[in-house]
């Protein structure tokens, strides 16, 4: 009679230091080996596209904020690039060179955060704190601009909420020039380290057509070698005026498509967005941001679907106007909730620690997998 | 020693308490000194300033933190194995302190002077391996059995190499008597073993590059025995939560903390007894020149501290900035590479021993 | 890269009877409706042509379309009555770089679709999504369980307060032993 066996159940429950908040992750292991992942979602679900249809236009922008709380001024930019679509409004040039310029400095300091909590997973505590204290630096001067260091409320539907203060050309030159040496530090201290090429490289290796068709975007997909940025693809605001590179993963280290692929498109995609917003900042036009903010938002009958490039993958927000002024319905396509649907697939056949390697470097924020 | 205490009070017990209460306090200190180094070490390393308010420099905090921790209720779930668990603090604490029992801290300062006393030191602190998995088991949690199963494979998989850089130390000095070990290193600093011994010849120096390997393969199993990162897998802290003391609270998980600090000290007396001279001086003795003869024994005993405390430094530094490797890697460092380059160590050695 | 007529054009040739309109007049984006049994069919044929190539599923929204009537049900409390929901689907190629908005309308009392997660993997949680707020079945869909609301959120809640974002939701009184309006 042969004993009956069963594969063990461990719970990475939604309190754990490392699922990148309240995230369940049910693993079927076996010893150290993985034989399935299974998440469970909903911890964080805060009912946004109900409350959306509950208020006017403008009053959704600061509910947007609380997406993707760590790239704040990319859900902003995507709402307000929606319903200024369906409204048909031209927004003012400072305006657009302001949201590019935030959009990139806000994409700086998300990877910052995401390539951190990355290493401190793996046990590298120290590069986190030093990321950090660069990342002070961002937020000090978005702190100065619009007052708020996390949730910004700043890009309103036909304009901004606040100029820019006289001394943001300035201390934004500042940071370039300081964040530069930065970089090469990193690069020194992690990126190379064996290590962590040991723990990161030939892991959670996704092919290119698997990404495609789970529909993965942003350094998810870049890292698997494809080189597809919404920003050249599909480009919105003013992104056709700038020269910048995108970064793809070429399996430098293992495999295209592993871990240290996408960790390595985060640390380059830094290096091209301090690359425009040098050429963005000398050429900010003179203007009034607020001139081309509508009395009263009331679209036309219509649907629009609108995209950007958040710093963890594609945004998309999917408007249906009934001609009123609440929205009837607010979709948002969220990154993480797509990006995190690769992870059952990834983790096949490796061990418990590799599976906290992968969710790192899926970079999932849960509050807008759960919106 | 045990003679001198004896001679002083006449009776053996009065004398053992006083032999076994100095490596005690030694314990302790090292502990306390420990955690508010480890503390501000790590906020050097990362750009911080570390704990400053309690005392000047903060140096109160870890008499703050276990004055809290001896008021804390211990809390247990009612699903844990409850023999199990409380021996196994004890268990785990008395596999680190007992190894303290051989090691030297001067010429005077020696627990007992047996004859086996390296055999006896590695052998006790297996000990620590049943403590582990005892923790490991009655917590009655799948993350504490998971990290106490890791923990054990390797503290089990890295004593190998640390035997057998032992052995040939052994054989260059014939003698597992740790005291005897270090009385052969004396005068200056290249009569170290780092440095091919005492002795001079074409054999010391060719020892030297072996025994350097010699000495960076101890370094790094012992720093496995300890669970210190790069291999501190059964306490990753990001994977495990706490690994196999999750369950612990209040002053047993202050015992668990006492005995990782104690065995990190232990380690790094012996590594620093093995090849660097153990309590000796490097430029020899204030005593010695000015004719105090009493002075030498303190002076050996702070050189024994320094050299302990140095390669405590060290570990820290290893900690904050390396990863960690994970649980096949460690396992596959162990025996695929340090195993045959310590046997290789070990017969080259043998061999220029001979000449 | 092909313009929604061109794309609409080859559809109508492959599926004359399944695809059902092409609508350009209201803003912004146009939309095809097609029909909602046979809507796998057409979604394997746009990713399968080497002219379309669709092979990549960007969004997959439910709307309950709250264009039924209002009815007072036996409590009082006010209900929709008949209607539509519709299922959007937001489509894109990497290769041509063109894209297309897909739609198909069910009845809103017991609406089924067909599933396309053996088309595109994305659309599996997009659609456990859809069934778990708006109450829309797909059929052939491995795995169709709530995602975002409790598991067991159909034990205490009656037939009106199952699934959120329809227009006529109330919240439920109690959800277990909780009080839940405030």
């Amino acid at each position: 009679m042969a004993l009956k066996t069963e594969h063990m159940v461990l719970n990475m429950g939604p309190q754990h230091p490392s699922t990148h908040g309240v995230l369940r992750l049910e693993l079927e292991i076996e010893g150290e080996l993985v034989k399935k992942v299974t998440p469970h979602l909903g911890y964080l679900h805060r009912c946004f596209e109900k409350h959306a249809e509950a208020m006017q236009y403008n009053q959704v922008v600061p509910y947007t904020d609380r997406l993707d709380y760590l790239a704040a001024i990319g859900n902003n930019f995507g709402y307000a690039l929606a319903v200024e679509k369906l409204m048909g409004i031209q927004v003012p040039e400072r305006v657009e060179y302001i949201r590019v310029i935030m959009a990139e400095l806000q994409r700086i300091a998300s990877h910052l955060v995401a390539i951190g909590s990355n290493g401190a997973d793996i046990g590298a505590l120290t590069p986190f704190l030093y990321l950090f204290r660069d990342r002070e630096h961002i937020l000090s001067i978005i702190e100065e601009t619009c007052g708020a260091r996390m949730l910004y409320n700043y890009i309103w539907i036909g304009g901004l909420s606040h100029d820019i203060h006289p001394d943001f050309v300035r201390k934004t030159k500042e940071f370039c020039n300081y964040f530069k040496p930065t970089i090469v530090e990193l690069d020194n201290l992690l990126s190379y380290n064996k290590i962590f090429i040991e723990r990161t490289a030939n892991i959670g290796v996704l092919p290119v057509d698997t990404a495609i068709n789970y529909g993965a975007s942003g350094p998810t997909l870049r890292g698997s070698g494809i080189n597809f940025d919404l920003r050249r693809e599909d480009p919105y605001s003013i992104y056709d005026r700038f020269d910048f590179e995108i970064p793809v993963g070429r399996g430098l280290m293992g495999t295209v498509g592993d871990c240290w692929d996408r960790y390595y498109v985060r640390i380059r995609e830094m290096e091209q967005s301090l690359r425009i917003i040098e050429q963005a900042i000398d050429n900010i036009p003179e203007g009034d941001v607020q001139s081309a903010i509508p009395k009263r938002i009331k679209p036309p009958k219509g649907t629009v679907y609108t995209r950007v490039e958040n710093p963890r993958g594609e945004l998309g927000y999917f408007i249906i106007s009934d001609g009123s002024v609440n929205p009837f319905r607010v979709k948002v396509r969220a990154p993480s909730f797509v990006n995190l649907e690769i992870l059952g697939e990834l983790c096949k056949g490796y061990l418990v620690a590799d599976v906290i390697a992968i969710l790192g470097s899926i970079d999932i924020v849960l509050g807008e997998v759960d919106r | 020693m045990y003679q001198y205490f004896y001679d002083l009070t006449g009776n053996t017990i009065i004398s053992t308490l006083f032999v076994a209460v100095f490596p005690l306090v030694n314990v302790l200190i090292v502990a306390l000194i420990g955690v508010y180094l480890e503390r501000k070490v790590s906020a050097w390393i990362q750009d911080r300033v570390g704990p400053n308010r309690t005392g000047p420099f903060g140096l109160f905090q870890t008499v703050a933190d276990f004055v809290k921790m001896l008021q804390k209720e211990d809390a247990t779930s009612k699903d844990i194995d409850s023999k199990l668990y409380n021996i196994a603090p004890v268990l785990v604490f008395t596999g680190s302190f007992a190894a303290y029992a051989a090691i030297p801290f001067s010429s005077k300062l020696i627990g007992s002077e047996a004859e086996v006393g390296l055999f006896y030191v590695i052998a006790i602190s297996s000990l620590v391996v049943g403590g582990i998995l005892m923790a490991g088991w009655s917590s009655n949690n799948k993350y504490s059995l998971l990290g106490a199963m890791r923990s054990a494979a390797q503290i089990i998989s890295y004593e190998i190499p640390t035997a057998i850089v032992v052995l040939s130390i052994v054989m260059i000095t014939g003698s597992l008597s740790l005291d005897k070990i270090s009385e052969m290193q004396t005068a200056y600093f290249w009569n170290w073993h780092i440095f091919g011994g005492a002795g001079f010849g074409i054999a010391k120096f060719l020892l030297i590059p072996f025994m350097v390997v010699g000495f960076i393969i101890i370094f790094i199993s012992t720093l496995a025995e300890v669970n210190r990162t790069p291999f501190d897998i059964p306490e990753a802290e990001s994977e495990l939560v706490a690994g196999y003391f999750t369950e612990y609270c209040g002053m047993k998980w202050a015992m668990f903390m006492l005995s990782e600090y104690g065995n990190m000290f232990a380690v790094s007396a012996i590594v620093s007894i093995l090849f660097f001279g153990g309590y000796h001086s490097p430029f020899g003795y204030l005593g010695n020149s000015l004719g105090i003869e009493w002075l030498v024994p303190f002076e050996q005993a702070f050189w024994f501290l320094a050299k302990g405390w140095f390669f405590i430094l060290i570990q820290m530094w290893l900690r904050w900035t390396l990863p960690r490797l994970r649980v096949d890697q460690l396992m596959s460092l162990c025996w695929k590479y340090l195993i045959p380059y310590a046997f290789v160590n070990l017969i080259v050695i043998g061999i220029i021993s001979l000449l | 890269m092909k313009s929604p007529d061109e794309i609409f054009n080859l559809l109508k040739q492959e599926f004359s009877d399944s695809v059902l309109s092409l609508d350009k007049e209201t803003p912004v984006d146009p939309v095809i409706t097609v029909d909602p049994f046979k809507i796998q069919i057409v979604g394997k044929f746009l990713r399968e042509n080497p002219e379309l190539s669709f092979d990549s599923l960007m969004c997959l929204s439910g709307v309950d379309d709250a264009n039924g009537t209002k009815v007072k049900d036996a409590e009082g409390t006010e209900i929709l009555e008949g209607g539509t929901m519709s299922v959007y689907y937001h489509l894109h190629s990497v290769l041509h770089k063109h894209k297309i908005t897909l739609k198909t309308v069910t009845q809103r009392n017991n609406p089924e679709i067909e599933s396309v997660e053996n088309v595109w993997k994305s659309a599996n949680w997009h659609e456990r999504e859809a069934f778990d707020l708006l109450g829309i079945k797909f059929l052939n869909h491995p795995d169709l369980r709530r995602i975002l609301m409790p598991y067991d959120w159909d034990q205490f809640t009656e037939e009106i307060s199952r699934h959120p974002l329809r227009k006529d939701y109330k919240n439920p009184e109690f959800y277990q032993g909780m009080k839940v309006p405030y």
